[in-house]
């Protein structure tokens, strides 16, 4: 039986011992300060005393911080089949160039000159993902998918504004199955959002869609394949809807590994796309983090000659053939600015380049093919299993990942989608995306990617009708899950309460010291 | 011809035929190609096309193949070790522990997502607490998010927020402020219809001008005051902070406070200057300079529940599970895009949740004695480049009054670009030319001495520019 470590291992803060210490840093030398004389700072803002930092040893740290991670788990632990998050292998050759030690001295003022390495490999992936997604010009400036959307609702807004019928346009249109992203990266664009449902087919209900678009429509935001795993059918039909009523199509491009090699959204006639390069380009993820999200444009005008792509966020890197050298240009007078000071998360897109280098074309697209055939071989092994039930067109293929829902268990046992959540990580199995999409009751999102085995994704739906088994024999042992893993339950209701609400050790001890009040 | 014959990749364990052929049958279709039947066949690509698009090498590379291409590229950079760039910016060069890299690498760390399950993540959540317990600290402000982007988006995702709190369209910054800064503020501030304005600062010290300050805000709409201390453009501590962080407070807005983090351990913390909004770029805490990133936004509030239910990102929170022992989990989730949609605080998600584990490992490190010894070093290391750059005929350094730790304005006798450029060619880099941000000259430079930097670092960058300057 699986068991994950559970140490009691207190806060690093709770390990502190006056004097103690786990780094020496450099110091200057005595002739330095022999000229340079004591150090003084102005006196209203000298700190005095020291900040309650932990005082330990550098083999505590190094246990400390081995244990946690021993508490966690990731793809290198076992299988992580998040639904649209994209948990595939994290293949190592690639950490040989992001982590390399001689980068960490690389400041992001060089000359060009003096960094031609990295500016081609930055250059080249953003070449290929031009290609890859039929694009026609990229940056790799956004630090997340979030950044990449937030870019395009910016260059949406900055088109019509350049046009002259921003005032017009104050609707963004996203399909009630998207990301909380789209909604909330149109918000921060000043937009207003008007969602629409989606039809029983799982394609976006185009009736609906037809009374949406008119002349306040500034843009549409859509995942293809979407959150379902389903190929949106009318996706033409969509884009000639859009772009007849002046509006910008934007492909959200979390889930391009379904297609990728298949399909591509420019072909689809979209106009902006974003990729995360922590999804199908294999840069891990890091516990949420640091990401990546390139985003491409079409060379569409917006006014005399000035394109989309003159309105991408920057800097970008291009090439200069007169001079033979890579150069970053900063952004330029119609971009929409940078959403960052520097160029990129320039690790995580070195981490690609080695990636698709290893991949190729072909690579990529057995990736996307042998993802596809994994979620369709999981279908087939729930296919009318007791417990769960497939919403949407159950007869159409899915593409990367495929949502099931834990409805009738419910119904029959009181066992909730949280509660199969919470049985699988007592199999040493991560658990699905749950809850999302909204428009699925008890959703379970499940998305194996091409890194899967055959005899892991027969081991999920082996658990998942074990669950429902258990459920039925008896219904109040869901509840007591999961018992293998580091912590039971978690209570959240305490987490959560203005009285107990604890984000940081400091709060804690404030308020034992009667210093805080309930969060108000 | 492919290295790999046509249906296999290690990365791929079901790509072997023969597996593939039994999960196909298992679903009930005789090809691949019939699981995309729904893609219109206008657009749909066949596997020739794809495959002459111009993608890596057009093929497959090998491990061996793949690592000669990393070479390759790692060789055609010149990597400035000996002497470190005297450059910072809002980065800077700075010692990091091995054991920060060793300690993230970790594949149960590195290979993780989001948090989404507590009970099996609860290792990874008590690391980023501690790293909002430590910033916390280190701050006085008592919640921290698990971070953001990096300091710049911060100041965007902060401005956003003063607007949501206050309700007001109008945010004040320093003149000198950081132009990349201010430049991503301002794209997030186009997106949230924010309109930006600049203070004047004293020409002497680099102090913001309080009187001009007053009188912007007596025009009553202000939702924030934005300043950097100690600035990452100017390098000066400003001495008016508090005094305007009390004006801003008067006239109903935020006072929202940019700073370098071991600049802490020896200065006063926003939370004792009375911010509403700490913000900065955790980039100095064990990350390394990486031409770009990551880096790490830092982003904290007092105590206040109108500004933590705005607060943008991820925040996680101490509580205890079904059997009564302390536990972590993902808290005030309803201010995030994934349950709030349109309404959310923010579009974040992926944050920089690796990272912010590396800023705790090198606070943990570092404790209060070493962190208080990185900034002495810093200031050290600065003053004594200051003073001896000063006795060099025509260098004026420090050019600005103000005190400083590690960065600080020189004014040359010659044009900055040039004088960088010829240090450049003698294989050190040297600081920002200020030339074309208004408030300074062509001859000034921004030059950043940190802890990295040594005496003799520092005697060879001043013989060198001596000997540029014709000395």
């Amino acid at each position: 039986m699986w068991r994950q470590s559970r140490w009691n291992e207190p806060l690093i803060t709770e390990m502190s011992r006056r004097g103690r210490r786990g780094a020496l840093p450099p110091r200057p030398d005595e002739k330095v300060v022999k000229e340079v004389g004591p150090l003084k700072l102005p006196q209203s803002l000298a700190r005095g005393s020291p900040p309650s930092l932990p005082e330990v040893s550098e083999v505590e740290v190094v246990r400390h911080y081995t244990r946690l991670s021993q508490m966690a788990y990731g793809v290198d632990n076992g299988p992580v089949p998040l639904g649209s998050c994209t948990m595939k292998y994290n293949p190592r050759v690639a950490a040989r160039l992001a982590f390399d030690p001689r980068l960490e001295t690389l400041h992001p003022l060089q000359d060009d000159e003096t960094v031609q390495g990295v500016l081609e490999a930055i250059y080249m992936v953003q070449e290929w993902l031009r290609h890859i997604t039929g694009m026609d010009a990229c940056t790799v400036h956004p630090a997340a998918g979030s950044q990449g959307e937030l870019a395009g609702v910016l260059m949406i807004k900055r088109f019509h504004e350049m046009r002259g019928d921003l005032d017009k346009r104050r609707v963004i249109i996203v399909p009630d199955s998207a990301h909380g992203t789209n909604p909330a990266s149109a918000a921060m664009g000043g937009f207003q959002v008007v969602e629409v449902p989606t039809g029983d087919d799982g394609n976006v209900d185009m009736e609906a869609l037809k009374a949406a678009v008119g002349g306040d429509t500034a843009g549409l935001m859509i995942t293809n394949p979407s959150t379902l795993g389903l190929f949106e059918e009318n996706i033409l039909e969509i884009s000639r809807l859009v772009h007849e009523a002046g509006g910008l199509l934007y492909y959200d491009g979390a889930n391009l590994n379904g297609i990728i090699g298949r399909a591509r959204p420019g072909d689809m006639e979209f106009d902006i796309a974003h990729v995360n390069l922590h999804k199908t380009f294999s840069v891990p993820h890091g516990g949420g983090g640091p990401g990546s999200g390139p985003v491409c444009v079409k060379r569409v005008e917006v006014v005399d000659g000035v394109t989309l792509e003159d309105l991408l966020p920057g800097p970008r890197v291009v090439y200069s053939r007169e001079e033979g050298l890579y150069r970053v240009r900063p952004p330029g007078r119609w971009s929409v600015g940078r959403l960052r000071a520097w160029i990129a998360n320039t690790l995580a897109v070195l981490w690609a380049y080695a990636y698709i280098l290893a991949m190729g074309p072909q690579g990529l697209r057995l990736a996307g093919e042998v993802s596809v055939v994994n979620t369709n071989y999981f279908i087939r092994l729930m296919e009318g299993h007791w417990g769960y039930s497939l919403p949407y067109a159950p007869s159409r293929p899915r593409k990367h990942e495929v949502v099931l829902s834990a409805k009738p268990l419910k119904r029959e046992t009181g066992a909730t989608a949280e509660d199969v959540a919470k049985g699988l990580l007592d199999a040493g199995l991560y658990a699905p995306t749950i809850y999302f999409p909204l428009i699925v009751e008890e959703a379970l999102m499940i998305e194996f990617t091409e890194s899967e085995t055959k005899e892991n994704i027969e081991a999920y739906a082996a658990r998942l009708k074990e669950i429902a088994e258990e459920a039925r024999r008896d219904p109040s042992t869901p509840r007591k899950w999961p018992r293998n893993t580091t912590s039971a339950r978690v209570d959240n209701v305490r987490a959560n309460h203005p009285r107990t609400v604890t984000p940081t050790w400091r709060v804690e001890v404030l308020r034992r010291q009667g210093k805080l009040g309930p969060l108000r | 011809m492919l290295v790999y014959p046509q249906l296999e990749h290690p990365w791929i364990p079901n790509s072997h035929k023969a597996i593939l052929d039994e999960m196909l049958e298992a679903i009930g279709v005789s090809s691949v190609d019939d699981l995309y039947r729904d893609i219109p066949p206008t657009i749909l690509l066949s596997p020739e096309e794809w495959d002459s698009l111009p993608i890596g090498e057009g093929r497959p590379l090998s491990e061996a193949e793949v690592l000669a291409r990393i070479n390759d590229i790692l060789s055609r950079n010149k990597y400035f070790t000996d002497p470190p760039p005297f450059v910072g910016g809002g980065v800077w060069p700075r010692y990091v522990p091995s054991v920060v890299k060793a300690l993230i690498t970790r594949g149960e760390f590195l290979t993780a997502y989001t948090p989404y399950q507590a009970e099996i993540s609860q290792g990874l959540m008590q690391a980023l607490f501690e790293y909002q317990s430590l910033v916390a600290e280190l701050l006085e402000m008592e919640v921290v998010n698990a971070s953001l982007y990096d300091w710049s988006s911060a100041v965007g995702e902060a401005m956003l927020m003063a607007r949501r709190v206050t309700r007001r369209n109008r945010v004040l910054v320093p003149e000198t402020m950081n132009p990349l800064h201010l430049e991503t503020a301002t794209t997030y501030a186009y997106g949230g219809g924010i309109r930006v304005e600049k203070v004047r600062v004293d020409r002497e010290t680099g102090f913001i001008d309080l009187e001009d300050l007053e009188s912007r805000l007596s025009q009553g709409d202000t939702a924030a005051l934005y300043m950097e201390y100690p600035s990452s453009y100017t390098g000066v501590i400003d001495e008016n902070v508090e005094a305007a962080g009390e004006a801003v407070h008067k006239a109903g807005g935020l006072f929202i406070l940019g700073v370098e983090p071991v600049s802490m351990a020896i200065l006063k913390p926003p939370g004792r200057l009375g911010a509403d909004i700490a913000v900065g770029d955790g980039q100095p805490l064990g990350l390394g300079l990486n031409y770009g990133g990551p880096y790490l936004g830092v982003f904290a509030v007092r105590w206040d529940g109108r500004l933590v239910r705005q607060m943008p990102g991820r925040l996680i929170g101490m509580t205890v599970d079904a059997e009564g022992r302390r536990a972590f989990a993902m808290i005030l989730q309803t201010r995030e895009q994934h349950i709030r949609r349109a309404k959310a605080t923010s579009n974040i998600t992926t944050n920089e949740a690796l990272m912010a584990i590396a800023a705790a490992v090198y606070l943990s490190l570092l404790g209060p004695q070493g962190l208080r010894e990185v900034a002495e070093a810093s200031w050290y290391m600065s003053h004594y480049a200051a003073k001896r750059l000063s006795e060099l005929r025509g260098v004026e350094a420090p050019l600005l009054e103000g005190e400083f730790i590690m960065d600080f304005t020189v004014r040359l006798p010659m044009d900055a670009g040039v004088a960088r450029r010829r240090l450049l060619e003698k294989g050190v880099l040297a600081g920002i030319p200020l030339g074309g941000f208004s408030f300074f000259s062509d001859n000034d430079m921004l030059l950043t001495v940190t802890e990295a930097h040594t005496r003799r670092h520092v005697d060879l960058l001043v013989n060198l520019l001596d000997s540029v300057l014709g000395g």
